[in-house]
């Protein structure tokens, strides 16, 4: 039995069904990532399982319990953390106030979680006093992260994390998104960059219009010639 | 010596302590102004009417404490009356907002549907007032009219132009300074204030981060309350109270938050005091003052006013329509994506 499970979700929004049967699962410690053509159900599969979307059937469980009814804030007190795609940070207020937002929900002392964050992106804390909205495409990724982070989460779902930043800054970040799950928390990501992100998948699961068409280990995924060709835009 | 002493003695009691006066009672309007617009994301057309209504009940409070034989001595009672009229605001700006703005709220409506609806509450507001305190103007200050009168001032320094310093306005500029104060700590110091501002910045996140649309919503109409009824009843005691004079503070208040950027509290208070000063420097006889302070062959035969006072909301007009050309964004805005 996996930590996080969503298990044949289907649902979508309005009449159009977009999830037809997806399943996703991941362990604590290890990284899920969803991949597949545009449109496949992707980021709606992880907005599934933030309880942004209302499912037709299907469940998701978290630890074992049933959560597929609880709201979206139930879900993140209950150790769900998410990274948007696109506005992911407060742009006016500091980079320590983002931080501080996300710790929203907690009434116990941040000042370790905040030292964790500064340890893992060691940049925020050079940059702590400076305004959101005045960082580089890279560094905001780093705080949304991190602003995420600092509920503490036992899952952490990302949304497509290294959308517009650089080759480099993205190698850092998966860098970093390996540390974090090896820090005990299970990950789901959205990638659109397949190749970069199943290469530090420990479970790989290939949507195509809703459904689950591959899962399987990252690099199988990669060293699968067919899959390459389809999905993964047949480079290298 | 003694005639540069007089030309700025009468600029400071004719011009900077009234231009203080009255941008510091702007600043009260725009900064509600500028928080409903932040977080609420519409512009309040009723914003003048909840001041003055206000302002209305403060008067009723007011009255009501002097029947009791309540003073404050030298200030006015009505400094009393304010601090209990803004519990009453805070209900009747959260009461609206449940009957009408919420419902909108819910299903989404876009910004232009909000400032009908809030066109509607002015009209409702204005129809409040009517049956509360009458058309009529109301004086209601008690107290020391003054804290520095012109015979006083004159007597003192031997100068022959006067000092003159109201009470009120003493009381309107010290008030917006506390206040204005009181709010920055509150927003950029605290939880509450921080929450708010972040729901003002990115709603979405802000609820993913577990922060209580309800809560901020009702916080956001207890600053209004604050601010308008603080503000309204300022006006009122430095102007007289004519319940129908603060529709003409709207398009004064919208230009000065403007001007600063819209959503800047910072922006705001600078909106304000740009409008004020130069609503009050354009249509200001400048024949004395520089009788005084230049030599005396090139005084003025004329009164050299730029305008005349008929014309001083033309300038907030003005300023509102070069803002918008020249930076939609105002001084303190994000400039748009």
């Amino acid at each position: 039995m996996s930590y996080l499970k969503a298990e044949a979700l289907v649902g979508g929004y309005g009449g159009a069904m977009i999830l037809n049967s997806c399943t996703i699962a991941v362990d604590r410690g290890r990284i899920a990532v969803i991949v597949g053509p545009n449109g496949a159900g992707k980021s709606t599969a992880m907005k599934a399982i933030l309880g942004l979307l209302r499912l037709t059937s299907g469940r998701v469980l978290l630890d074992g319990r049933d959560i597929t009814a609880l709201p979206t804030q139930a879900r993140i007190s209950a150790g769900m953390a998410f990274v948007p795609q696109t506005d992911n940070v407060f742009p006016s207020l500091s980079v320590f106030e983002n931080l501080q937002m996300g710790a929203l929900l907690r009434r116990d002392p941040i000042g370790e979680t905040l030292e964790e964050i500064f340890a893992l992106f060691p940049i925020l804390a050079e940059k702590r006093h400076q305004l959101a909205g005045q960082l580089s495409g890279g560094q905001r990724q780093q705080l949304a992260v991190g602003r995420a982070l600092m509920t503490r989460p036992s899952v952490l779902l990302l949304d497509e994390p290294t959308a517009g930043v650089s080759p480099n800054v993205m190698d850092e970040l998966f860098d970093r998104i390996t540390r974090i799950a090896a820090q005990g928390l299970a990950v789901v990501m959205v990638e659109q960059n397949a190749a970069g992100a199943l290469e530090i998948a420990d479970t790989g699961f290939v949507l195509v219009q809703g459904a689950n068409r591959f899962t399987g280990a990252g690099r199988d995924l990669l060293n699968d010639p067919d899959i390459r060709r389809s999905f993964l835009g047949g480079r290298k | 010596m003694t005639d540069l002493l007089n030309g700025l003695i009468h600029l400071t009691s004719m011009l900077v302590l009234p231009g203080l006066a009255y941008g510091s009672q702007l600043a009260f309007g725009a900064l509600g102004v500028t928080l409903i617009f932040g977080v609420l994301r519409f512009s309040n057309f009723a914003h003048a009417e909840g001041m003055s209504l206000g302002t209305a009940v403060c008067i009723l409070l007011t009255l009501w404490l002097q029947g009791k034989g309540i003073a404050l001595g030298p200030l006015p009672t009505a400094l009393i009356g304010m601090c209990l009229a803004v519990p009453v605001m805070a209900l009747v700006f959260i009461g609206t907002d449940r009957a009408l703005y919420q419902h909108f709220r819910r299903i989404n409506a876009r910004p232009e549907v909000f400032m009908i609806v809030s066109a509607g509450v002015m009209l409702i507001m204005n129809g409040a007032i009517r049956l509360i305190v009458g058309p009529d103007g109301r004086e209601f200050e008690d107290g020391e009219r003054f804290i520095v009168t012109a015979g006083g001032f004159r007597a003192w320094s031997g100068l022959a132009e006067p000092l003159v310093l109201k009470t009120s306005q003493a009381m309107t500029i010290g008030l917006a300074l506390a206040v204005g104060f009181a709010l920055f700590l509150f927003l950029n110091r605290t939880r509450s204030g921080r929450s708010m501002r972040a729901y003002a910045d990115n709603r979405n996140l802000a609820l993913l981060s577990g922060v209580d649309p309800d809560r901020i919503v009702r916080l956001t109409w207890v600053l209004v309350a604050v601010l308008s009824v603080t503000g309204g009843v300022l006006f009122g005691l430095d102007k007289g109270y004519r319940p129908f004079v603060y529709q003409q503070l709207l398009l004064p208040m919208f230009a000065a938050a403007v001007v600063g950027g819209l959503g800047s509290p910072l922006g705001a208070i600078a909106g304000s005091m740009i409008v004020a000063f130069s609503e009050l420097a354009l249509t200001f006889a400048w024949k004395k003052a520089l009788g005084y302070l230049l030599p005396a062959a090139w005084a003025p035969e004329g009164l050299m006013q730029f305008l005349s006072t008929d014309y001083k909301f033309a300038i907030s007009f003005l300023i509102l329509v070069v803002v918008l050309l020249v930076r939609p964004a105002g001084l303190f805005g994000k400039p748009v994506k």
